[in-house]
């Protein structure tokens, strides 16, 4: 069986983030890039089942800025086989992404595509989703545990006041939560090896795919700074504030 | 908008690194984030860290790193700056002594690999990469420990084998080590009479005594008491009287990775107190906003740059295969009078914040005497430098 897993490239979580001084968006000069999380526990989950032999082959892709071949050698040093590299340099949402990740599945025929939940930056949640409907195919979201056996994948969801388990048919769609596992660290000798295992780099205009963004960003801003709290003299000044300009007596 | 001054923003970037270099940064800092930074303050107070930790790093490629393969180590495409990028990461977390602790097969194993013959590699060296043993190296004595020429502890030829007897103290990982790598005397005075024994830690006549120390806390350290322990002859670590080569062995690498160790504390020293100087308000303004505190930040920095500088160009030259003695003994000098004053002045920063347990600033100042000290004092690298000048 081949797996894909898509994996992008984000901010690194500890980064702070900056917005832009003209506030079109957040600053990425200069700044640590790193694997989106969820997408590492992905690349991780495809392992696993390779490891399991229940996988032949991974995959690993991503669509974005020519460096973001940095992120899928670091899958290809936690274990994927080859990687493929979709280059734009423009913001691509998540239909977009979809529809190159259904040209990809056509091309590459994976029996299974693992993503990350959501990705840090921009937390859309929606990639698995759109992807699993414009191939048709059924879909686990958020999964905790993966079980494949039989032509078949249990996929337990972390959903709103627990677990629940649902049972789908191969081929199929499933994005990652953060329980799923403890990703591995790509070793020094893995890292070397990777050097060598195959990237191919191509153009998001050879999948003929439309890209162009729905989204207009008006601007970005900070979240607003908490204000320092205020310091009464008397109980008496104390319940009159609360009175009389929180309304809360 | 420039970025703050952080552990990253005072890394001068560096000719010598390519992708693989900052690939494997992100495996060691992810390593130190995951295993080892929340533990620190534990382990520190506790004395001690997981043994468990050995086996961890093993398997991200930490132990092996530099030897290698045929006997477990990873060396395929691995040069100095790998090892000194180790070195770095590991240190971010603020602890000398994990490093010391975790890393000590880093001077216990060169001599077997140096000059030990193709069984003892076979039999000591994979257990060792793996994690699942540890070994020690033990030169100094009470009676002296640059002086390494006229070391004391002797070992005599009975039944075809030795019987050793003398005392050893300030050993890293002491009483945790399995295997033992013993400079002995074998022969007449001096130089030429010292030979390296690999013992194993469990002989009878063995005993380990622990020492407590100003810092380093949470590394084992230790006197050894040998009290006529039998070795047999094919334990011997080389030729005998031949010794002092493999001690010679391991001081580059040493002194290279003290120095980058000594570096990445001065520039954690750069990170705390810079976040200290922003926060802290005092007199209507951030303490980062008082002139006598911003020059202290110029100063720190101008230090980590020289000397992250000249570690790059030593590192360089080691990389090109040759032993420039004399560049690695002031760099030594270098990077732990830099660390020494990063630690003072963050320190003055925190002020009584600084002087609480439990950070990381606290804890490397704690630890400057050690590395000043250790791998070649300041005064013996000084004078070793001093003595290739043609003075």
């Amino acid at each position: 069986m081949k797996i894909l897993v898509p994996v992008k490239r984000v901010i690194d979580y500890n980064v702070k983030v900056r917005v832009k001084s003209d506030q079109s968006g957040v600053d990425l000069a200069n700044v640590k890039m790193s694997m989106n999380p969820f997408d590492e526990i992905a690349v991780e989950e495809a392992v696993r089942l390779k490891e399991a032999g229940t996988a032949e082959e991974i995959v690993a892709v991503s669509i974005g800025p020519e460096k973001a071949q940095d992120q899928l050698r670091q899958a290809l040093a936690m274990g994927a086989d080859r990687a493929i590299l979709i280059k734009t340099e423009e913001t691509v949402e998540p239909l977009a992404v979809a529809k190159l990740l259904k040209k990809v599945v056509e091309e590459e025929s994976p029996e299974l595509v693992i993503l990350g939940k959501q990705a840090i930056d921009d937390d859309s949640n929606q990639t698995g989703q759109m992807l699993a409907a414009l191939l048709g195919w059924a879909q686990g979201t958020f999964a905790s545990k993966v079980n494949l056996a039989d032509g078949k994948i249990d996929v337990t969801r972390e959903i709103d006041g627990g677990l629940q388990t649902v049972s789908l048919k191969l081929p199929a769609i499933v994005t990652t939560d953060l329980r799923l596992n403890e990703p591995r660290y790509a070793s020094l000798p893995n890292i070397m090896k990777a050097k060598k295992k195959p990237l191919d780099v191509k153009e998001i205009g050879d999948y003929g795919v439309d890209v162009a963004p729905r989204l207009e960003t008006l601007k970005v801003t900070e979240p607003p700074k908490r204000e320092a709290g205020v310091k009464v003299e008397s109980v008496a000044e104390l319940v009159d504030k609360l009175k009389n300009e929180a309304g809360v007596l | 908008m420039t970025e703050p001054l952080s552990f990253d923003v005072t890394r001068l970037p560096s000719p010598h690194l390519n992708d693989s270099h900052e690939a494997w940064r992100q495996t060691v800092r992810a390593f130190v984030d995951r295993e080892i930074s929340p533990h620190v303050n534990e382990w520190d107070e506790a004395g001690a860290f997981p043994r468990e930790l050995h086996k961890k790093a093993a398997a991200a490629g930490l132990i092996g790193l530099g030897f290698p393969e045929e006997y477990g180590g990873i060396s395929d495409g691995v040069d100095v700056f790998h090892s000194l990028i180790a070195a770095e990461e590991l240190a971010r977390a603020g602890s000398g002594g994990l490093v010391a602790g975790l890393m000590t097969h880093g001077i216990g194993l060169p001599p077997i690999i140096a000059l030990g013959s193709e069984e003892l590699k076979q039999r000591i060296a994979p257990a060792v990469l793996a994690g699942d043993k540890l070994i020690a190296l033990c030169v100094t004595e009470p009676s002296g420990g640059s002086d390494v020429a006229n070391l004391k502890t002797k070992a005599v030829k009975k039944n075809g084998g030795y019987i050793v007897n003398g005392e050893k103290t300030f050993i890293t990982s002491g009483r945790r080590a399995d295997y033992l790598t013993v400079a002995v005397r074998t022969g007449s005075g001096g130089a030429g009479g010292l030979s390296f024994l690999l013992i194993e830690a469990d002989r009878p006549g063995i005993t380990r005594t622990p020492l407590k120390k100003m810092g380093w806390w949470m590394s084992d350290t230790a006197s050894i008491h040998f009290d006529d322990v039998a070795v047999p002859a094919e334990n011997l670590i080389g030729q005998e009287n031949a010794g002092f080569a493999g001690i010679v062995a391991n001081f580059n690498m040493e002194r290279l990775s003290m120095a980058a160790q000594a570096v990445a504390f001065a520039r954690v020293c750069i990170e705390d107190a810079a976040a200290w100087a922003r926060d802290r308000q005092t007199f209507g303004k951030p303490l980062a906003k008082h002139q006598v505190i911003r020059h202290k930040f110029a100063e720190m920095t101008r230090m980590t740059n020289a000397t992250q500088s000249y570690l790059d160009h030593c590192a360089w030259r080691v990389m090109k295969g040759e032993s420039p003695v004399a560049e690695l003994s002031l760099l030594k000098v270098q990077a732990t009078r830099t660390m020494e004053f990063c630690a003072r002045e963050a320190m003055q920063i925190l002020g009584g914040a600084g002087f609480m347990r439990g950070c990381r600033v606290e804890r490397i100042y704690r630890e400057v005497r050690v590395m000043a000290i250790g791998g070649g004092s300041e005064e013996i690298m000084n004078d070793l430098a001093a003595r290739q000048m043609g003075l």
